[in-house]
């Protein structure tokens, strides 16, 4: 165990003006075709429909939300593993989404992405060196293959592997330490970029911990940022900065952590924090839920006006008709899209 | 109140090809009339296999059921023939799993299963059946239970599917509904959606329950005592207050420990617990948390790798004596402040 307490304050000094990720009226349509031998567009799942968001250098910026709400399809979007339908992604200065070729080759190796599960996230062929070493090959990184070995077992000590096991293949580590391997694999070509795609959500509780002080070990050493994808909102509370809560492709609020978790404004993110259990008895019996009822409705038929309409226990008049209430900084640095928060 | 439901020193294992996997080593709990217990412990700490255990549902081979005792309204269930058991599973006992689509027949229609066990162990017929299943499902807050009985599962969200299985579950007024991690797959706003559907009709069906789930949280808010597994045994067990409030197990501390909160900025380092969870396939002589345990290490016990701590009373506790614990060492006398 630890003593060492450290604070969001002492560990990030974050200069607000150097940018590193501009993403504007972003969106991912999937079309949804019918048809055997001529295949024709039926329509579109929306799954990322107009978002627009930054984040700071060094900083980790949370994606929260329900399951299909879109998460995922961002982080790859923002990646160009997916192309946008529309909209545009700037990484360091640089337009993503209409570049090509070997210019995208270059930029991925600034941006990497970790998965959720790490069981079928490794190749069970390979053993944990040539997985981590994988990338290094493909950008022809070290042709000295001693010097690559020896950055592979630094990189593994870093994520606090043993080095000896780099001939062991991935049925032979635990969940956690499979983790490990793939944050591993993400570090090899030294990003600035990091989309954690649920890191932690396959992982016991007791291992959870240590990936997320690892994370932010190596946030510290390395000035990484991360977009930081996760349905678990205590520890979004815990290892990001800001956080962005997503419904049906869009973004409904976002801002600074703790004021988005103790002043929610939006009606959804009033209804998810509430939702959270807390592991506490005495906070749990006084604690007073907001149940939205109903399920989420499909992005492939988003309701007309706000996407909340339909579950939303304050909606009037106004939340039926188009347009749909936009982004408005509501409180400082606090965004929120409701016709009811102005 | 009375105790409707007694384990005493239950073991399961399971004989497989790699060898034996040593799943519940010991297991003893009771468990009172009305009465929430909820099960919390990380993946392969025997949750699961303990309560299907009690329910007679240990596929074997490879399970075995290595011995002990469930007493229930004065029966002991694992001595009773497999007719017997099926009786009293649905009728006396109900449970709900995680995914409710391993549950549910995907080729019969939500009213055709719901109706089967009513007419079973009730004796309905076919329409004091289905309006009985239709008030079931309305209950549990099925929009247009009538007409939905004739809906076959995929036709249900998933948060639908786990609502039709408490309809099930509690079709024919069980004593005890056992439920294992029947919220996990869900979102946390379907999730809490259940919760309080669930802690509504306990009440109203004054029912026992137990609740399995790997999430600290949730059984705080709905579980009377808890009880915290590892590696197949009891760790520790009390009233959620004396758990969550007052733990004196090295694991439980550990476990809520490196749990970052919702209510409040999280700008301490989470405490973690080194190592990983044990490996089944070893019967561990000593206590199972033992290759991970600080206090172990901090105190030297060499004990705890050969003796295995007894299930015994809190030493110097204030409560009624069922806050017990497994471990050699008392972490409020004196090493807590040290470690
Ligand atoms: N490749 C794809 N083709 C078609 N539809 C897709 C594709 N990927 C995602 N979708 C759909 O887009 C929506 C958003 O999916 P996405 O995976 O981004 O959600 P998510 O927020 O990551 O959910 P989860 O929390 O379950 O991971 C969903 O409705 C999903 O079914
Ligand atoms: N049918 C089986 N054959 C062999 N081993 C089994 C079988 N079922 C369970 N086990 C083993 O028994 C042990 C206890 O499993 P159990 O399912 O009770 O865990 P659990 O606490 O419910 O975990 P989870 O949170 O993942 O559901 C595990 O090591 C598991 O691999
Ligand atoms: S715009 Fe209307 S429907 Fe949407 S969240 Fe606000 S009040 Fe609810
Ligand atoms: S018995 Fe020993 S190893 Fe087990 S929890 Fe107690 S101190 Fe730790
Ligand atoms: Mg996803
Ligand atoms: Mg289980």
């Amino acid at each position: 165990m630890s003593s060492q307490v450290m604070t969001a304050e002492n560990r990030k000094s974050l200069d607000e003006n150097d940018v590193i990720l501009e993403v504007t009226d972003l969106k991912k349509h999937f079309p949804i075709s019918s048809g055997i031998v001529f295949q024709r567009q039926v329509g579109a799942v929306r799954a990322v429909d107009g978002i627009s968001f930054h984040v700071v250098r060094g900083e980790t910026l949370g994606l929260v939300g329900e399951s299909g709400c879109g998460k995922s399809t961002t982080g790859r979007t923002i990646l160009q593993l997916y192309r946008p339908t529309e909209g545009s992604v700037k990484f360091e200065g640089q337009e993503l989404s209409t570049m090509g070729g070997n210019d995208l080759r270059q930029m991925r190796r600034r941006m990497q992405i970790i998965f959720q599960d790490p069981f079928a996230s490794l190749n069970p062929r390979m053993t944990v060196g040539s997985i981590v070493s994988e990338p290094l090959q493909i950008h022809k990184i070290y042709s000295n293959k001693k010097e690559r070995q020896q950055y592979v077992e630094q990189l593994m000590e870093k994520v606090g592997l043993n080095p000896y096991f780099i001939n062991r293949y991935p049925h032979e580590f635990s969940g956690g330490q499979r983790q490990r391997i793939g944050i591993a694999r993400a570090l090899a070509l030294e990003p600035s970029f990091i989309v954690a795609d649920e890191p932690i959500s396959a992982l016991d509780v007791s291992i959870q911990a240590q990936v997320v002080n690892l994370m932010e070990e190596l946030q510290d050493e390395l000035n990484l940022t991360y977009l930081f994808i996760a349905h678990d909102l205590s520890m979004v509370r815990h290892i990001c900065d800001r956080v962005a809560v997503m419904y049906l492709g869009k973004i409904v609020e976002l801002g600074p952590v703790d004021e988005v978790y103790d002043n929610p404004q939006h009606p959804y993110t009033q209804a998810l924090l509430s939702a959270v259990p807390v592991p506490d008895p005495m906070v749990e019996e006084n604690r007073q839920r907001i149940i939205i009822s109903g399920d989420l409705p499909s992005p492939a038929n988003p309701p007309t006006g706000c996407n909340f309409n339909t579950r939303c226990p304050v909606r009037f008049d106004l939340c039926f008709e188009e347009p749909d209430p936009p982004l408005i900084e509501a409180r400082p640095d606090h965004y929120v899209s409701c016709h009811r928060v102005t | 109140m009375s105790v409707l439901l007694d384990v005493k020193d239950l073991i399961v294992r399971f004989y497989t090809q790699e060898g034996t996997v040593y799943a519940v080593n010991g297991v003893s709990f009771e468990l009172e009339e009305g009465e929430t217990l909820g099960i919390v412990g990380e993946s392969g700490s025997g949750k699961s296999v303990s309560s299907l255990a009690l329910m007679g549902l240990i596929p074997s081979p490879p399970g075995k059921v290595e011995s002990g005792t469930v007493m229930f309204e004065g029966r002991d269930l694992l001595t009773l023939k497999p007719d017997q058991m099926r009786l009293i599973r649905g009728k006396e006992i109900a449970m709900i799993f995680q995914d409710p689509m391993t549950s549910l027949n995907p080729v019969l229609t939500i009213g055709t299963q719901i109706t089967e066990s009513l007419k079973l162990h009730e004796g309905m017929n076919t329409s004091q059946s289905r309006k009985r299943a239709a008030d079931l499902l309305d209950m549990v807050g099925i929009p247009d239970a009538y007409r939905r009985l004739d809906d076959y599962p995929h036709q249900f969200s998933g948060g639908m599917r786990q609502r039709v299985m408490i309809a099930m579950g509690l079709s024919c007024n069980p004593k005890l509904l056992i439920a294992d991690e029947p919220t996990t797959a869900l979102d946390v706003t379907i999730q809490a959606q259940i919760i309080e559907l669930v802690k509504q009709l306990k009440d109203e069906f004054n029912m026992a329950m137990i609740w399995i789930t790997h999430d600290l949280g949730v059984v705080a808010g709905i579980a009377d005592r808890i009880q915290v597994m590892y590696g197949g045994r009891i760790m520790e067990s009390g009233s959620s207050h004396e758990v969550f409030g007052d733990s004196r197990h090295p694991y439980t501390e550990g476990l809520l420990g490196s749990l970052p909160r919702l209510d409040s900025s999280g700008e301490e380092k989470l405490t973690q617990i080194e190592g990983s969870p044990p490996d089944m396939r070893n019967e561990p002589a000593g206590c199972p948390f033992a290759p991970r345990c600080d206090v172990r290490e901090y105190m030297n016990l060499e004990k705890c790798w050969d003796e295995r701590p007894p299930l015994e009373t809190v030493p110097a506790d204030g409560g009624d004596g069922t806050h017990v614990m497994s471990c050699w060492a008392d972490i409020r006398e004196g090493v807590a402040e040290n470690v």
